[in-house]
């Protein structure tokens, strides 16, 4: 089962076991992980479950839709170029592992 | 509670009726505002509490086993150290001394009430309704059931135009199913968009095999014909004699505010029959507050009193609320309202309030589906509807929660820059 790992402002981190179709924020609101929101129910709508992809989770990622492009420019934190999604629209997909971290503020 | 006892101390007593969006950010935002008082839960439902815009979509769409997504994690509620009564209702209040009594019989004391008990589907009113096949949307029960009921169908009607209706419709085509949507109204989403949406909508839904009975309304629900056990809905029969078989009858008419815990212990209630509170969420009792769907609050958007259903609306007036009862200046609620609807495979997305009489103009291509219509209330943006068009609307939300408006002839202009000029600092006054 692949996993995603969750790492919070502080340096704490969190790892859940997860279906490769379940979203990251998914995972993560059904989980209580700190810091992701998901207020819209994974529409894309609201910008609260922003992540920062780490660096080698990024292969493999399909690219931001138009909905998620526009959202991302939205976020409460900072937008980072190549690294700044919506946790409602990843998964694992293939890959066996996740690492994404946290953003301070959502809303 | 005056106006000097905002400050909520480790002495108070928070009570909150309603266990949706409202009354869970609610809880959320007071935590994480440091509030250390008591803090009570009243949830209808026994199960945890869930989002609800994917009810009409992806548990539609998707089948009655897709997995809720829940509002909070499992852990939230006693890592928030909130006393949820699971299943409870509140039956009464009384006022004269600041307690509820609730559907088990036991009297809860409060400093301050939140009424954030949502509202609840209209009915038709017309004999037939209690027939087996004939469902609402409301809550994750309604939709699994409705979504179950998919599985063997071959027709069914959706009664009503409006968001729900529009969305089943959608999410029952997906699903391989027929269907005929019924409404008194002439074109859909009357009441929330402009003329050209609904025209653009009606199109969308009939080339995705939705067929449209505009203007018709419904007299009587009828029963099949033969089959044993429980009486089943056979066809939708409109009042001017034409018939409609179905398998299924979704019922997607609107939906009232559940003010009447509210109503019976003498609050004023507001003409659309929402809980009437002032600009600052408080209403007749100075001790009791309304948020969410069941509220009726002064906005400054609106222009007047106004009730609106909305995630948006709940989680904003949440917010509002607990950072008001924590001691913030009291300033009043006006957080600009937004909204979308997903139907197949198209986005409606509205950002501020409509008016009937406001002056309109298009930007984008009605055609191919991709535009947004701005409309204007003497010269100032007032609301923008945005069809597939993310980035409009997303700019038209930047706009208008700064008060800001945008020429008409640039709004329509596709060469104008709508992203870079919202995003533009507006020089200081």
């Amino acid at each position: 089962m692949p996993s995603i790992t969750y790492f919070q402002p502080d340096g704490t981190h969190t790892t859940l076991d997860v279906d490769p179709a379940t979203s990251v924020m998914r995972a993560a609101v059904n989980a209580g992980v700190p810091g992701i929101i998901g207020e819209c129910g994974g529409q894309a709508m609201c910008a609260t479950c922003h992540v920062y992809v780490r660096p080698e989770s990024l292969s493999g990622l399909p690219e931001p839709s138009e909905d998620e492009e526009e959202m991302l420019d939205c976020t409460a934190a900072p937008r980072h170029p190549a690294r700044s999604r919506l946790g409602c629209q990843i998964a694992c997909g293939e890959a066996d592992a996740l690492a994404v971290d946290v953003p301070t503020d959502q809303v | 509670m005056s106006r000097c006892d905002l400050g909520a101390s480790s002495a108070d007593h928070i009570l909150v009726v309603g266990a949706g969006h409202a009354g869970v950010q609610l809880i959320d935002s007071l935590r994480a505002g440091g509030y250390d008082g008591r803090l009570t839960l009243l949830s209808r439902e026994a199960g945890p509490p869930y989002q609800r815009p994917p009810l009409s979509k992806d548990v539609i769409a998707g089948g009655p086993s897709a997995a809720p997504l829940l509002l909070r994690g499992a852990g939230f509620f006693d890592d928030a150290r909130v006393d949820v009564r699971w299943g409870v209702d509140a039956e009464r209040i009384a006022r004269d001394v600041r307690e509820v009594i609730t559907s088990t019989g036991e009297r809860l004391g409060y400093t301050t009430l939140i009424l954030a008990t949502g509202a609840d589907s209209r009915r038709l009113d017309v004999p037939g309704e209690d027939l087996a096949g004939v469902f609402s949307l409301r809550t994750l029960d309604d939709a699994r059931a409705a979504s179950a009921a998919l599985d063997g169908a071959r027709r069914a009607v959706v009664v009503g135009a409006g968001f729900i209706g529009l969305e089943f419709a959608a999410g029952a085509r997906a699903r391989g199913v027929e269907v005929t949507l019924v409404s008194p109204t002439e074109r859909p989403l009357r009441r929330v968009v402009s003329p050209a949406v609904s025209a653009y909508l009606a199109k969308r839904h009939t080339l995705d095999g939705v067929r449209l009975e505009l203007g018709e309304r419904v007299a009587r629900l009828r029963e099949s014909d033969g089959g044993a056990g429980r009486r089943r809905v056979g066809a939708v029969v409109t009042a001017s004699g034409r018939e409609f078989p179905a398998d299924l009858v979704l019922v997607g008419v609107g939906a009232k505010p559940a003010s009447g815990l509210a109503s019976a212990a003498g609050l004023e209630l507001a003409p659309d029959g929402g809980v009437a509170v002032d600009a600052s969420l408080r209403s007749s009792d100075p001790a009791i507050f309304a948020i969410g769907d069941c509220s009726s609050f002064l906005s400054v958007h609106a222009g007047g009193r106004v009730r609106l259903e909305s995630v948006q609306n709940a989680t904003d007036q949440a917010r509002y609320l607990a950072s008001a009862l924590l001691g913030a200046d009291p300033a009043p609620y006006g957080e600009l309202p937004w909204f979308w609807s997903h139907q197949g495979a198209t986005k409606v997305q509205l950002a501020g309030l409509g008016r009937a009489d406001a002056i309109r103009v298009v930007r984008g291509d009605v055609g191919a589906g991709r535009f947004s219509v701005f409309s204007y209330d003497g010269g100032d943006l007032v609301c923008v509807e945005s069809v597939n068009s993310p980035a409009d609307h997303l700019a038209a939300r930047r706009l208008l929660a700064a008060g800001r408006s945008v020429d008409p002839t640039e709004a329509a202009d596709p060469g104008f820059d709508l992203k870079a000029y919202s995003r533009a600092i507006p020089e200081a006054v």
